[in-house]
């Protein structure tokens, strides 16, 4: 099988079972994306398939061979983070950093809904929702953090926002 | 420095024993400027680009993959595993049991020695039985699910409330399990003032988001494991037991570990099953359980009943106290929820009483989950206190500040610090306390506003650790140790108290955790990990401070060292020249005398907004703040966010954590995160953390009082008494879910 | 899971001969076959079909692909502009990343949460026919009220089909002979009784290829979902409702509920005992006798019965206000 994933070719032999998840952490050596359910319960295995953040354990590897993959590793690196990487490592979004992977993919892909004007359920009126805390809480209620480090990462979604708003405006 | 050194004992090791209290720090005359910053985790670029490597994400030659068969009944004995149809299935290589070797139960934290074992016996429903070890991952799970394991079925105690009256007291663990003074019935009976309530709460799991994973590889007889562990030295221990090969012969390495909250103390099946397939095979199993299998075998928060007794006279002033509680566990096993451990001492009164009794059950192992006692403890204490300052009529702060004692009121020793009430005076101050109303009744559209504020009481303990610190010839300090990082902060506070100790800049100190090679540490557990292991890291700098006051020629009082300079004497020269080819110190700290000598403990104050929903009795936290005082906080930012983890635990406990047994087989019912309901990030407002400043000199030699389990200690029984001040409606069954506050609501 | 065939057809004419079970976001197929809940022998990939598209119909409905993603659906202007209830009921299930891959017809075919049903070591007539009811005598809090049966109180756990019950949508299918159905929501789904394993009319190798959204209907429109925590869980009670009250009295009224049943539960008498009736207490408590008329509790689900009336009478209150 090919895949295509933070931009690089990679070929694989894997069993037809394997999840996108499984094919990353097992057979790639990208185990950036963590598995705290294997069952879309958790979010600590989100990644940006064609852009939109989904959870990598319920789907299979085989049915992405055409899609763009971006996972963590993607994203930054230690040396040149993401501005969202900079903002969790500032607002100490994270505390035994298992779901952060997670929670950092699922909050790009949450900001691109943002920017296309989704709403949410807790947005009043659903053609022009605000952007505030309890829409990013809301907007991000699928990535558990048993740490509960979730003020902070609000607080760095939050920030990365303005910032983007700002260069935008 | 060689590593013969290090082999040959040649290291100069320094140890200090809290005998005295040491009321100088070094942390309070440093020279780097760094202690108690809120500095970044030193390991957070690692984090969030998801390089940091945790149990399972370890390559190894001929890696084999590994998935747990559980047992499928509640009690009894295995007749057969019957794994042709598994073996059959392409990939497979074998299906492994070794009924006496198996763990039966994981093992409670600190133990050194093996946990039950024997699988034959099945004691509880989902038991570990057997492996199934494959080339892919796939087909050892499909095989694992085409185990059939025949047995006999047993008589079981399924329900706790059938087996209440067959309760045993166990022996002393934590705290004694029973305690008296003075005559409770008797100030009770003459009490102007009296509350006498049942509160329950169920069992609940640590949920930690990574689930228990080894990588088990054996080489010339020796086992290295990969694990995710919070006590790195006595779980190496459990484990060469368990295997029965020396303790030598076991090598633990758990560098990151993804939350543990106690779950991950002692060691749990998977890391046996691997060492054994391991060792069969001859090649490394990688075995992660399923989120499914951390829920049915891995460790529990017993359910408790806890009947809370308060006296009081015409001033408010507590007479008497009785804390008596019911917890569960497996036949066999003496760990008790210690729900009366912060009750010791946490007001003043004559008469008081504890009692802890165990009812036995075929419901899996419980054991310690993030401040084992307090948590549960405080649901009820703290929501009891609330209802006799009703009774008596008057503020639940006023009514703590009239009980506060002056001293331990069981052990007649003094507080080695306290400031209780201060943190509920400076809370009630930035919540707004004032604005509470007295009774229920503030409605605004569907929803139901109230306030309700509780105390925090932590035991802050020290546990004996060591690491060993070296200098090296370049100018970096190298910090290496077998304590852990499971999000706690200990890779940066490490580093802060090393560099600030050494004067050096953060980023020329290197902290290595994790490996049980290292210097052993106290773990990551009871909150004391700040503070054991900060500790033994101060030890081993005082004594690398000393060697450069030597190869300076300088007193070491005298010495200031700043950014890689040694200042003494109006000479200023670089350390690189003073530390030869390298120096290096193992530190160790262990508790004496100041055990005893003081009750130690930290404290804090918990303030929580509510809205329930008229309608639907669904509970929303508005907003919540939380002020502890802790003695030195090391690192305000990692501490705060210690204290969030806390205070969201306490909101889960209080309004939807609830692991359910069924009452036929004893079986976890809600057995994944779908609904096994731990708070999500809607679930929790911007919580507020404040620190008031504090030193415990009789703590440690850093001053730090543990910070970890302080944040869920009282917290969620201010979301109850919230929950009261909004709709008059007092729930003393925990969780309080919208069913029960439905019957009281108002049409 | 149990390993399969795997196919990729090119059209649904391909894929609804190709003799299989159809995947698409996998969020629920996937995980119950991980558990081996479920187990086919050959998976139809029809998630690259061109399905995914939604169209104004010349009377005034939508027609919605049933590979539409459910964050999608929920976006889009002409569902919030028209049919409001069917996006809060969307936006109330699962997490961004469950929406962004769950698809139109795969959540309509969504299976139960019950316990039981996920754990292959316990008894379950709709997992294994015959094996007994768990949940009868276990713990059911999420469990039905209405509609149950003594071989199973399993619920329906989806939002957007509670919706779609008020709307009255129409699912469109294709069979392997090419046949076309047409098949009211209202007819789609069935009761447990004797055969809980069977969850709707669906005829194997029957995919459905389309949903139908009548034209929008009058009045207001909302979903209310009650659940254990604020966000990513599945409903205890839920209701959609789309209410019209003209010259003070009610007009219309249509009121469909999740959590309740073994499908999405709509009963016509609570529609009757609204319809030309004053809004106000009368009616409301009329309308919530009709709805709990035969529900019973099974011991840990009872508090579901005043749940359900009290959700229903302050919705109703809301619409008619």
């Amino acid at each position: 099988m090919h895949f295509t994933i933070n931009g690089k070719s990679y070929e694989a032999e894997v069993d037809v079972r394997t999840s996108l998840l499984d094919l990353c952490r097992e057979h790639l050596g990208l185990t950036g994306s963590k598995k705290g359910c294997d069952h879309g319960q958790c979010g600590a295995c989100t990644m940006l398939v064609n852009g939109r953040r989904i959870n990598a354990c319920l789907t299979l590897a085989v049915m992405h061979q055409d899609d763009e993959i971006m996972t963590i590793e993607g994203l930054g690196t230690v040396e040149n983070l993401h501005p969202l990487q900079a903002a969790f490592v500032k607002h100490d979004g994270y505390q035994c950093g298992y779901c952060t992977p997670g929670q950092i993919c699922s909050a790009v892909g949450m900001l691109d809904e943002v920017k296309k004007g989704w709403a949410s359920h807790v947005s009043a009126d659903l053609t022009d929702p605000a952007f505030d805390e309890s829409e990013i809480s809301e907007r991000m209620s699928g990535n558990i953090c048993r740490c509960a480090a979730y003020p902070n990462i609000v607080e760095a979604i939050r920030e990365v926002a303005a910032e983007q708003r700002e260069v935008a405006a | 420095m060689t590593l013969l050194d290090t082999v040959l004992g040649r290291d100069e090791h320094r140890s200090l024993r809290m005998d005295k209290p040491v009321p100088d720090s070094l942390l309070d005359r440093g020279a780097q400027g760094v202690i108690g910053q809120p500095i970044d985790r030193v390991e957070g670029p690692l984090k969030v680009s998801g390089r940091a490597t945790y149990a399972a994400e370890y390559p190894a030659e001929r890696l084999s993959y590994g998935v747990l068969v559980r047992a499928p009944f509640g009690s009894g004995k295995i007749t057969d595993v019957v794994a042709d149809e598994a073996k059959a299935l392409p990939g497979v290589i074998d299906v492994i049991t070794d009924y006496p070797s198996f763990i039966r139960n994981p093992q409670q934290g600190g133990e050194k020695k093996a946990p039950t074992q024997g699988v034959e016996k099945v004691d509880y429903h989902g038991e570990i039985v057997a492996i199934v070890v494959a080339e892919t991952f796939e087909a050892a799970r499909d095989a694992a699910a085409r185990v059939k394991v025949d047995y006999e079925p047993a008589e079981g105690a399924f329900v706790f409330a059938d087996h209440r009256d067959t309760a045993d007291r166990p022996p002393a663990d934590q705290i004694p399990a029973q305690s008296s003074q003075g005559d409770v019935d008797a100030a009770m009976a003459s009490a102007t003032y009296t509350v006498d309530q049942t509160y329950t709460t169920p069992s609940q799991n640590s949920a930690a988001m990574e689930p228990h994973a080894s990588i088990a590889e054996w080489k010339d007889g020796k086992l290295t494991l990969h694990g995710s562990y919070q006590m790195v030295a006595s779980d190496q221990m459990q484990l060469a037991q368990a295997l029965g090969v020396g303790n030598d012969q076991v090598r633990i390495i758990s560098r990151y570990v993804g939350g543990g909250f106690g779950s991950k103390l002692g060691i749990a099946p998977e890391s046996v099953a691997a060492a054994i397939a391991a060792k069969r095979l001859d090649r490394p199993v990688k075995v992660a359980m399923a989120r499914q299998q951390v829920f049915d075998a891995t460790v529990r928060r017993s359910n408790t009943e806890q009947r809370i007794r308060l006296a009081a006279d015409h001033d408010g002033k507590l007479t008497a106290i009785a804390h008596e509680t019911l917890a569960s566990n497996l036949p066999g096993e003496d760990y008790f929820e210690p729900a009366a451990i912060g009750t010791h001492f946490a007001y003043a009164a004559e008469n008081r009483l504890t009692d802890h009794k165990l009812v036995r059950l075929n419901w899996l192992l419980a054991g310690s989950m993030r401040a084992p006692g307090e948590a549960v403890g405080m649901l009820a204490l703290e929501a009891a206190m609330d209802e006799l300052a009703e009774v008596i009529g008057i503020d639940p702060i006023e009514l703590r500040r009239r009980n506060e004692p002056e001293q331990d009121p069981e052990k007649k020793v003094p507080f080695s610090s306290r400031q209780m009430v201060q943190c509920l005076d400076r809370g009630a101050e930035a919540f707004g306390w004032s604005a509470r109303k007295k009774t229920a009744g503030d409605r605004r559209g569907e929803w139901l506003h109230g306030l309700g504020v509780a105390a925090a009481v932590r035991s802050n303990m020290l546990q004996k650790s060591s690491a060993s610190v070296e200098l090296t010839k370049d100018g970096r300090a190298i910090v290496s140790t077998d304590m852990t990082d499971i999000g706690t902060g200990t890779y940066t506070i490490l580093a802060q108290i090393a560099a600030e100790t050494l004067g050096l800049p953060l980023d020329r100190v290197i902290v290595h955790l994790g490996d049980g090679e290292a210097p052993p540490a106290a773990g990551s557990g009871g909150s004391w990990g700040a503070g054991s292991s900060g500790s033994s890291v101060y030890v081993a700098c005082e004594g690398l401070r000393e060697k450069l006051a030597k190869a300076m020629g300088v007193d070491a009082d005298e010495l200031t060292l700043k950014d890689g300079r040694a200042i003494a004497e109006n000479r200023a020269v670089e350390i690189t020249e003073l530390v030869g080819d390298g120096m290096k110190v193992v530190g160790t700290i262990q508790p004496g005398h100041q055990e005893k000598a003081v009750r130690q403990a930290s404290y804090g104050a918990h303030f929580a907004e509510v809205k329930v929903n008229a309608v639907t009795g669904e509970v929303r936290v508005v907003r919540m703040l939380g002020v502890f005082e802790a003695g030195r906080i090391l690192n305000r930012k990692t501490a705060r966010s210690q204290c969030l983890g806390g205070m969201t635990f306490g909101i889960g406990a209080a309004l939807s954590e609830e692991l359910v047994h069924d009452a036929r087989n004893g079986k976890v019912v809600n057995r994944d995160l779908a609904e096994y309901h731990v708070p999500v990030n809607a679930d929790i407002p911007q919580l507020e953390v404040e620190f008031l400043d504090g030193r415990d000199h009789h703590a440690n030699p850093i001053h730090a009082k543990g910070i970890g389990e302080l944040g869920i200690s009282g917290a969620g029984a201010a979301i109850a008494n919230a929950i009261y001040n909004a709709t008059g409606v007092r729930v003393r069954d925990y969780p309080i879910t919208l069913d029960k506050l439905l019957p009281g609501l108002p049409d | 899971m149990k390993t399969f065939d795997y196919a990729r057809p090119g059209s649904v004419a391909e894929a609804v001969q190709a003799g299989g079970r159809f995947i698409a976001g996998g969020t629920n197929l996937l995980d119950l076959m991980k558990l081996q809940v479920e187990t086919p022998e050959k998976l139809v990939d029809i998630s690259r079909l061109d399905l995914d598209q939604i169209e104004e119909r010349d009377d005034g409905g939508l027609t919605i692909g049933a590979l539409v993603p459910n964050s999608d659906l929920a976006a889009d202007p002409r569902v919030i502009d028209k049919y409001e209830v069917l996006s809060r009921a969307l936006l109330a299930g699962a997490s961004g990343q469950l929406r962004n891959k769950a698809t139109t017809g795969g959540n309509l075919l969504q299976r139960t949460r019950c316990y039981y049903f996920y754990d292959t070591a316990a008894g379950c007539n709709k997992r294994e026919p015959g094996s007994g009811c768990e949940a009868i005598g276990g713990f059911n809090r999420i469990h039905a009220i209405l509609g149950t049966s003594d071989q199973c109180i399993a619920t329906h756990p989806g939002d957007m089909p509670v919706a779609m019950r008020a709307l009255d949508a129409v699912i469109v299918t294709q069979r392997g002979d090419g046949d076309k159905r047409r098949i009211p929501i209202a007819d789609f789904y069935r009761l447990p009784g004797d055969t809980p394993h069977i969850e709707n009319v669906l005829a194997p190798g029957e995919l459905i290829t389309h949903v139908e959204l009548p034209a929008p209907p009058k009045g207001k429109q909302t979903y209310r979902k009650v659940r254990d925590r604020a966000s990513y869980a599945f409903a205890l009670v839920s209701v959609a409702a789309v209410i019209a009250v003209e010259d003070g009295t009610i007009a219309s009224a249509a009121l469909a509920f999740g959590g309740l049943a073994h499908m999405p539960w709509r009963n016509p008498a609570v529609e009757a005992a609204l319809v030309g009736q004053a809004p106000g207490t009368a009616a409301f408590e009329a309308a919530a006798d009709a709805l709990l008329e035969g529900a019973r509790g099974f011991g840990t689900n009872d508090f579901k019965l005043p749940l359900a009336r009290r959700v229903l009478i302050a919705t109703l209150r809301d619409l008619t206000q």
